[in-house]
């Protein structure tokens, strides 16, 4: 591996499959988990990458339409099998690539596209599992891991989930950075940690005591022992994303998602 | 260029799209008298999270589900509203497109074949709401995905605050998107590229060329959209009615991976502009002006 493209995505797709990686900007290797077989899809630095937007680990035009592609290459082949591999998305994502020719050239579309495979991917029966060790932020999580059946993450320094990057959220709503940590502390949605994801009951597991940086051979089995324990759990349930509103954490943090769903049932059908 | 971009002798007197609520979008797009609001304002279901902020409430939260017919099928109207928060995805206005996508794709399982429209009016999350916007957007686009494989999913992008952020990706996830001159279409706003990538990448104050590069008229000639039609009631109306009389398409655009890696493959970054990628990207943009071709 070349040590100025290593980044903690592709540190714990080699950590957790053993193998080389195929490809440059979006990186994957299928290995055993548990008693199977599963993909595992990281999105990797690529300084190399023709678009010179898109050179760190952010999701931009060819990042989303590979990643779809890695997907979509499972679902193939499994196709005819009736076996579903375990697709296990190892997020580490700063963000959607900002540029003139990714907008122009439909960077939308091709996060679209990855989302689009791998919601694809849970229909078709592939238990797909998202793990975040590093950022998982906005468009680019939206693309890469958000349309798993379970997510769970690391706590570990640098592991968030937000909307949008801090600094540039303090400048949109006109707050500073410290206001906003402060508003995290108040109002859950609007946190960038970890156990805060965890209440909004988003996280379906929180791996703590891991060194996201330079895992030791025991944590790298824990991680997947979470991971086979996931896909064991996803297999069973048929709910999709509703299960993010099943647990209790839900009940309470997303009480209005709950009352919205039940009300607009019983206005469905004309009286 | 195609006539539809034309502004006729008529044009200036027929009744503009743009300008109408989302309430009244859904009304125009539903067949005359058909609609039925579904969690109204008298519902009173509102942002839990807004009060906290100090920020008033709206009692529809910005969204407008609508029941109704079109062409005598069953609908359902998802229709955001501008003037509130931009059009922004919060918990609730997110959660009531996501359920009403959610209870068509019940419907279409059970074999009652409901028609979805969803007209996109916004910047994307709502930043207020961060994480949860997220959330409900990638339930949004979940939705789409499930529902498409048993009817079009047709969205509508008139302007003119345009479709932007992760609603972006639910446009993009759309069997049919219809698009007027004044809608754009963009994952990253323009001031989010100038603040993000600096003046040099791109001058958001600069609108010529912030249309010319995600604006209705580029989107349909380059592939991401698929129907331009002038910013007039009929026209929205005639479009919605043709994507959905054409019927699902030979593929989706969001899964044509292979043709799209290759099209990207001929382009080249450093020299590639909103003129030249139509070579690559040629699109025949369908002809909905209710006119025959």
């Amino acid at each position: 591996m070349n040590y100025t493209t290593t980044s903690r995505g592709t540190r714990w797709l080699l950590a957790l499959t053993g193998v080389d990686a195929r490809g440059a900007c979006v990186q994957y290797a299928d290995a055993p988990l548990g008693d199977e077989t599963a993909r595992f899809i990281t999105v990797a630095p690529d300084p190399a990458n023709r678009f010179p937007r898109a050179r760190d680990n952010v999701v931009g035009l060819e990042q989303g339409w590979l990643l779809a592609k890695a997907v979509r290459d499972a679902i193939a082949e499994d196709a005819a099998s009736g076996k579903r591999r375990p697709i296990v998305a190892i997020v580490d994502v700063k963000s959607q690539a900002y540029g003139y020719r990714e907008e122009m050239l439909g960077i939308h579309l091709a996060c679209a596209s990855a989302v689009d495979a791998y919601a694809s991917a849970r229909l078709a029966g592939h238990p797909v599992v998202a793990l975040i060790v590093g950022p998982a932020m906005s468009g680019a999580f939206l693309a890469h891991g958000y349309q798993a059946n379970r997510i769970v993450a690391l706590d570990a320094p640098g592991t968030m989930v937000h909307a949008m990057g801090k600094e540039a959220a303090a400048r949109v709503t006109r707050r500073s950075v410290e206001e906003l940590d402060e508003l995290g502390e108040k109002i859950v949605p609007m946190s960038y940690s970890m156990a805060s994801f965890a209440k909004l009951g988003l996280l379906d597991e929180l791996i703590e005591g891991v060194d996201a940086d330079a895992p030791s051979n025991a944590h790298v089995s824990r991680v997947r022992d979470v991971l086979a324990q996931k896909v064991r759990e996803a297999r069973g349930d048929k709910s999709g994303l509703a299960h993010r509103l099943q647990g209790e954490s839900a009940q309470r943090t997303r009480a209005a998602s709950i009352e919205v769903r039940k009300r607009l049932a019983q206005q469905w059908d004309a009286s | 260029m195609s006539s539809t971009n034309q502004v006729g002798p008529g044009a200036l007197l027929r009744e503009s799209f743009i300008e109408l609520s989302a309430r009244e979008r859904a009304a125009a797009v539903l067949d005359a008298g058909t609609l039925r609001e579904l969690l109204g304002p008298f519902d009173r279901i509102e942002s839990p999270w807004l009060p906290l902020q100090g920020i008033v409430c709206q009692a529809d939260d910005g969204a407008v589900i609508a029941r109704g017919t079109i062409d005598g099928q069953p609908a359902v109207v998802a229709a955001i509203e501008s003037a509130f928060q931009g059009g922004s995805i919060g918990e609730v206005s997110g959660s009531k497109i996501a359920a009403a996508l959610e209870l068509a794709l019940a419907d279409c399982e059970r074999g009652k074949i409901v028609r979805p429209v969803i007209l996109f009016e916004t910047g994307g999350v709502r930043l207020q709401e961060a994480n949860l916007g997220l959330a409900v957007i990638a339930e949004i686009q979940s939705a789409i995905v499930a529902l498409r494989a048993h009817v079009p999913v047709v969205g509508v992008i008139a302007g003119m605050v345009g479709c932007f952020g992760g609603m972006s990706l639910a446009a993009a996830l759309c069997s049919m998107l219809v698009m007027t001159k004044q809608g754009r279409l963009g994952m990253n706003g323009p001031e989010v590229i100038e603040q993000e990538a600096g003046i040099e990448e791109l001058d958001s104050s600069d609108r010529r060329q912030v249309w010319q590069l995600i604006g209705g008229e580029q989107r349909t000639q380059t592939g991401f959209a698929d129907a331009l039609v002038d910013d007039a009631v009929d026209d929205v109306r005639t479009a919605v009615r043709a994507a959905f009389a054409q019927g699902m398409p030979h593929s989706h655009r969001s899964a044509n991976v292979d043709a799209t890696l290759a099209r990207l493959a001929q382009i080249d970054p450093a020299s590639v502009t909103p003129e030249s990628m139509r070579a690559v990207f040629a699109a025949s943009p369908t002809n909905l002006h209710g006119e025959t071709a």
